[in-house]
């Protein structure tokens, strides 16, 4: 092999920024998100797998629905509990506690949603 | 057909992970098995291919020279195009990968009436292979949420820049439309233009429909078929830490882009893709232009061979040479001709 000073520290540099997570994550302890459910219900506006997966989808299409289209604003879950169609007050009135609902999955999975740039978070004390 | 041939492999590639994922027991082969295989691979394949090359001698200076090389001193040379010290190689170098210099300086020969030879320069194709590049690196990163944690600071400026005009939810991102417009341009541009075409095999197409794959399977999972990103993040963080696992439901689509990523690592040492690589070990870029300042011995010269200088060999040999009526520098001296006659 020709070159070997060369090479040889930049295969190894080449394999550290390859394997960076391997050695990036050792260290810290690592525990999956579990947000807090709310105790007075029992059941979200739609099957919680599909929260889980589609939640931002389903308030974009309430926010085009209402502020666009003039769509309603109260709505039915499957087992009749009826909820207001809206972030502030439909999300959070059911989950009142953001940093330890929503937060610890955005923590998680590193998403910033801006909607609080505008929308007011609920109250601790809520 | 050469296009059909890859387009074939990949869509044979999606099906059988659309199979496994199906089939108990697949989706843990496919999430908790084939990632660390497919990566081994990748590693050991890329070294392995980087050692093959290092044992290759290149005892002569070999630089493509594009400019004016080292000359007289009133003679301005190309610093850059033909560099004469390791300074100018270091300089070559990085224009060339992070710019792609030498792409920048495609032309396109073009018959026209006449018929004349005509010579343009055609930028297109520099453009869209760096925003191509480029894109593939800001997603590579941006996917580091998924395998660290805490997260990589990187990550949070790469997705508020990215998603600057808050277009829909989940935001979408402008490197995903950039990169899925320049792969196709890419596509396009072999299968337009006529030479390009001619030269193409499979080979040229089989990634690029792969990659194509990989982007359309991640951009359906991020903005149409929705999946668990939270139970993802536990499997991916799972095999960075050795201790994968599959939690909840993860959507199928996820095993479709997973198993083609894993295809690309595998395929990738064994390919065109180890330009990589290659970039780095071409003797014609990192190498400087100083043969007539610095004298460059072959190191596998015998060293049992002595040099045999022109002089040297004319005297061994002038008699004969004489002889056949060869012309010589020196003549033989008068005594030995005499007697030769
Ligand atoms: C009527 C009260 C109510 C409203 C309004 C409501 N939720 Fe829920 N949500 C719940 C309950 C109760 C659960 C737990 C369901 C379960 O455990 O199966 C839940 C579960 C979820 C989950 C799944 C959590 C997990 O860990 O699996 C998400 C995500 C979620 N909600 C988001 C939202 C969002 C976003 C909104 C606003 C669009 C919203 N919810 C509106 C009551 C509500
Ligand atoms: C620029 C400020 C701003 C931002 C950012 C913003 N909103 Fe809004 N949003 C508003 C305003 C103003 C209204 C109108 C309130 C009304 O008429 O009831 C509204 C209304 C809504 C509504 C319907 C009714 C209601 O009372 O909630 C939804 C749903 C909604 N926004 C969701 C979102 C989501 C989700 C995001 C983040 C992805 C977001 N918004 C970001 C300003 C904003
Ligand atoms: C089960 C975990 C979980 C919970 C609980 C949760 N989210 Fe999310 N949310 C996510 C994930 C994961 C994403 C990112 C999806 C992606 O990147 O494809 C996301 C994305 C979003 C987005 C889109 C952000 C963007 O800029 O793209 C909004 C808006 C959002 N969530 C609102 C909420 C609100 C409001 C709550 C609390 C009521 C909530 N989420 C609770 C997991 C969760
Ligand atoms: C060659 C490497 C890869 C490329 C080019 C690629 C490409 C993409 C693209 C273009 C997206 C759309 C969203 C975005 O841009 O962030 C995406 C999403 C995604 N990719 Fe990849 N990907 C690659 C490797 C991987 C790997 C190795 C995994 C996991 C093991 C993975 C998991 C995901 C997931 C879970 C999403 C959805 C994210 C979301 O919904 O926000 N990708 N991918």
């Amino acid at each position: 092999m020709y070159g070997k000073g060369r090479i040889i520290p930049a295969l190894l540099i080449f394999l550290g920024l390859m394997t960076f997570p391997l050695w990036y994550n050792a260290g810290f302890a690592h525990q999956a998100p579990k947000p807090e459910k709310p105790a007075e219900y029992k059941e979200c506006v739609r099957p919680t797998q599909e929260m889980r997966t589609s939640h931002m989808v389903m308030l974009n299409q309430w926010r085009d629905d209402i502020l666009r289209e003039d769509g309603a604003r109260k709505g039915v879950t499957a087992d009749g509990t009826e909820y207001v169609r809206s972030l502030q007050n439909g999300c959070m009135h059911c989950h009142a506690n953001k940093k330890k609902f929503c937060d610890t999955c955005h923590t998680y999975t590193a998403v910033k949603p801006y909607c609080w740039d505008c929308h007011l978070e609920p109250k601790e004390a809520m | 057909m050469r296009v059909l041939k890859a387009l074939i492999a990949v869509l044979a590639l999606v099906v059988i992970a659309l199979v496994a994922a199906q089939v108990p027991g697949g989706q843990s082969l496919l999430g908790r098995v084939l990632p660390y295989v497919a990566f081994a691979i990748f590693l050991g394949g890329f070294v392995q291919r980087v050692v093959y090359w290092a044992k290759s001698p290149v005892p002569f200076r070999i630089p493509t020279t594009c400019g004016q090389a080292n000359s007289l001193p009133w003679i301005q040379q190309n610093k850059l195009d033909c560099p004469s010290t390791k300074a100018g190689v270091v300089g070559r170098m990085v224009l060339e990968v992070l710019l792609f210099r030498s792409l920048f300086r495609n032309t396109q020969a073009e018959v026209q009436q006449g018929p004349r030879l005509i010579y343009g320069s055609s930028k297109w194709l520099w453009l869209f292979a760096l925003l191509f590049h480029y894109t593939f690196l800001v997603i590579v990163l941006r996917h580091m949420r998924l395998f660290t944690d805490p997260i990589v600071p990187f990550v949070h400026s790469l997705e508020f820049f990215d998603g600057l005009f808050q277009v829909g939810a989940p935001v979408l991102y402008q490197s995903d439309l950039i990169f899925m417009g320049a792969i196709t341009f890419l596509f396009v541009r072999r299968l337009v233009l006529n030479n390009i075409r001619y030269i193409s095999l499979p080979a040229d197409y089989f990634p690029l429909f792969l990659i194509f794959g990989i982007g359309l399977t991640g951009i359906l999972m991020r903005y149409f078929l929705r999946v668990d990103v939270v139970a993802i993040k536990q499997l991916t963080l799972g095999l960075v830490t050795f201790s994968p696992v599959i939690n909840g439901q993860i959507g199928t689509i996820f095993f479709v882009h997973l198993f083609l990523v894993c295809a690309l690592m595998v395929y990738f040492p064994f390919s065109k893709l180890m330009h990589l690589g290659g970039v780095f070990m071409s003797p014609t870029r990192n190498m400087a232009n100083n043969s007539r300042m610095v004298r460059h011995v072959n190191p596998w010269n015998d060293p049992n061979i002595k040099p045999h200088s022109y002089a040297s060999y004319e005297d061994e040999f002038r008699e004969f040479m004489v002889d056949a009526g060869l012309p010589v520098e020196k003549e033989m001296p008068a005594a030995q001709e005499k007697s030769a006659e």
